[in-house]
C-alpha cells in the first residue's frame, strides 16, 4: 500500500531528515484537499495540526470586524503553515483559507508533540526545521512593517 | 561581466550639459502617484539611442532638473519613454505637463544592465515598486532575444494591488510560455487574489538555476539589501548580482560629486552596479 512516506521526504520542510524520524512522522499524518475559499484553520479554534502544502495556495489572515479579512501573507507549494501546535495554549492566531484548489498533508500535532517527547532528537529535528520558518516570516514581517514603498 | 560605461556618442558630445529640448507626445497615469511621458525631439532629430538601465537628466524649465531611468524599449525606436512618480518640486511640476508642452533630456548617462554578457544565462528580474521601470527595458530586450538566455523570471513587489505598475503589461507577460511572472503584494484586502508577503519570499522557489543566473535587482534600497542576501541564499554569485542606485545626480556626468557613492559616482560609474564591486560599502550608513 503506498504510504505518504515519500510525499514527506520530498517536501522542502522534510528534506535531509532521518528516515526514522520520517517513519515516525508519517504516522501522523494524513492526505488532505481543500476547495477555493474553503478554510484550513480558524482563529482561536484549538490547534492541533500543521499543513505540508503539495498544491495550492492558502491565505494567513487575520479577520477585521471594519474592513472583512486581511491577508498577512500567502503560502504555496513547497510550504509550511501553522505553528500554533507548537506552543500553549495551542490556539490558532490566525484564520488559514485556501484560494484555490490545495492538497496538502495533514500532520496531528497531539501525535507530534507525544513522539517528540518520546524521542528528543525528532524533536529538535522538528523544531530546527520550525525556528527556521519563524525567522523568516519574522524577517518578512519585518519588511512588511517598513512599508519600503512608501 | 562588466557593466557598460558612457557611451561614445554621449562622451564625444559637444555640451553634456546642454538640454535638448523634447515634445511631450503622450502622458499615462500609470498608479495614483505614478505617470510615464513619450517624448520626442522638437527638431525632429536623430533616433534616441540608449542601454536598458540607463536615465536621462530631465529639466522642467524654470522649475528643474531631475535624473529619471528611461523605461522605454531599447529596440524598438519610436519616442523616448520615461515613467516618473510625483515626490518632489520636479516630478509634480512635470506631472502637470500636457501634450505638446517642451521638457528638456540631457542623456543618456550612466552603465546599463548586462544584456549582452548575460546571454545563455537564465535571467531573474526582482523589481520593488517603482523599481519597475529602469528594469522594463532589459526585458524588452531579454524578450525580443529570448532565443539567447534559459528561463527568465519576473519577480514584482508592490506596497498594494493598486500600486501595480504596467499592470495591463504585466498580464501580457503572464500570458507567455516563455516567462514566468510572479506579483506580489505587502497589503491587501478585497478582492486581491494573488500573492501577499515580500518579494523576497519568491526567490526561494522561482524557477531558475541558481548557479546560471543573473540577477538584475531595483527597488528601494532595503528592499536591495535583503534581496541580494536572499540571491545569494539561493546560490547566485554577488558576481552575478547587479542593482542599481538612487543618488543626488546634478551634473550626470561624473563633474559635481553630488552622486558620490563611496569611491564611486552613481551618475558614472553607475546607476547599474555588480554587486560584489559595492558590497563592502552598500548599505553602510551615510555612504
Amino acid at each position: 500500500m503506498e504510504t505518504l512516506e515519500p510525499y514527506l521526504a520530498e517536501h522542502p520542510f522534510f528534506r535531509g531528515m532521518a528516515k526514522r524520524h520520517i517513519e515516525l512522522i508519517v504516522g501522523c499524518a494524513s492526505n488532505v484537499r481543500f476547495d477555493a475559499g474553503q478554510y484550513l484553520d480558524k482563529e482561536g479554534e484549538e490547534a492541533n495540526r500543521f499543513w505540508i502544502i503539495r498544491h495550492g495556495r492558502i491565505a494567513i489572515e487575520i479577520f477585521n470586524p471594519t474592513t472583512g479579512p486581511i491577508t498577512i501573507q500567502t503560502v504555496g507549494e513547497g510550504d509550511v503553515a501553522g505553528w500554533s501546535w507548537l506552543f500553549p495554549p495551542y490556539v490558532h492566531h490566525f484564520d488559514t483559507r485556501a484560494l484555490e484548489l490545495t492538497r496538502a498533508i495533514a500532520l496531528d500535532g497531539k501525535c507530534l508533540r507525544t513522539k517528540c517527547e518520546n524521542d528528543h532528537e525528532l524533536g529538535y529535528e522538528l523544531f530546527k526545521r520550525f525556528a527556521q520558518i519563524m525567522e523568516q516570516r519574522i524577517e518578512a514581517t519585518r519588511m512588511q512593517l517598513l512599508d519600503l514603498y512608501k | 561581466m562588466t557593466t557598460s560605461t558612457v557611451p561614445a556618442h554621449v562622451e564625444h558630445r559637444a555640451n553634456p550639459m546642454q538640454p535638448q529640448p523634447f515634445r511631450v507626445r503622450k502622458v499615462q497615469n500609470d498608479t495614483h502617484d505614478t505617470f510615464t511621458m513619450n517624448l520626442t525631439p522638437v527638431d525632429g532629430g536623430a533616433e534616441f539611442k540608449f542601454q536598458p538601465g540607463q536615465f536621462n537628466m530631465l529639466y522642467v524649465f524654470g522649475v528643474g532638473e531631475v535624473p529619471i531611468s528611461i523605461s522605454g524599449d531599447p529596440t524598438a525606436g519610436g519616442p523616448l519613454v520615461h515613467t516618473t512618480r510625483a515626490v518632489g518640486t520636479v516630478t509634480k511640476a512635470m506631472r502637470k505637463l500636457k501634450v505638446g508642452d517642451t521638457i528638456g533630456v540631457r542623456g543618456p548617462y550612466g552603465s546599463a544592465w548586462p544584456v549582452e554578457e548575460a546571454k545563455g544565462s537564465d535571467i531573474v528580474i526582482v523589481a520593488g515598486g517603482i523599481g519597475l521601470a529602469p528594469l522594463r527595458p532589459s526585458l524588452y530586450y531579454v524578450l525580443r532575444h529570448r532565443h539567447d538566455y534559459g528561463k527568465v523570471v519576473l519577480l514584482y513587489g508592490t506596497r498594494t494591488p493598486s500600486d501595480i505598475l504596467y499592470r495591463k503589461e504585466i498580464e501580457g507577460w503572464r500570458s507567455r510560455f516563455d516567462l514566468e511572472v510572479y506579483v506580489t503584494v505587502d497589503r491587501a484586502i478585497g478582492a486581491w487574489h494573488g500573492n501577499v508577503g515580500v518579494v523576497t519570499n519568491l526567490i526561494p522557489k522561482a524557477p531558475f538555476d541558481p548557479l546560471n543566473a543573473v540577477a538584475m535587482v531595483c527597488g528601494p534600497e532595503v528592499m536591495m539589501r535583503f534581496t541580494a542576501l536572499a540571491l545569494q541564499k539561493r546560490g547566485v554569485t554577488p558576481g552575478r548580482t547587479y542593482l542599481t542606485m538612487e543618488r543626488n545626480m546634478k551634473c550626470a556626468v561624473g563633474f559635481c560629486g553630488h552622486c558620490q557613492f563611496g569611491p564611486t559616482f552613481a551618475c558614472k560609474d553607475g546607476p547599474v552596479y555588480r554587486y560584489d564591486k559595492i558590497r563592502w560599502f552598500f548599505g553602510k550608513r551615510e555612504v
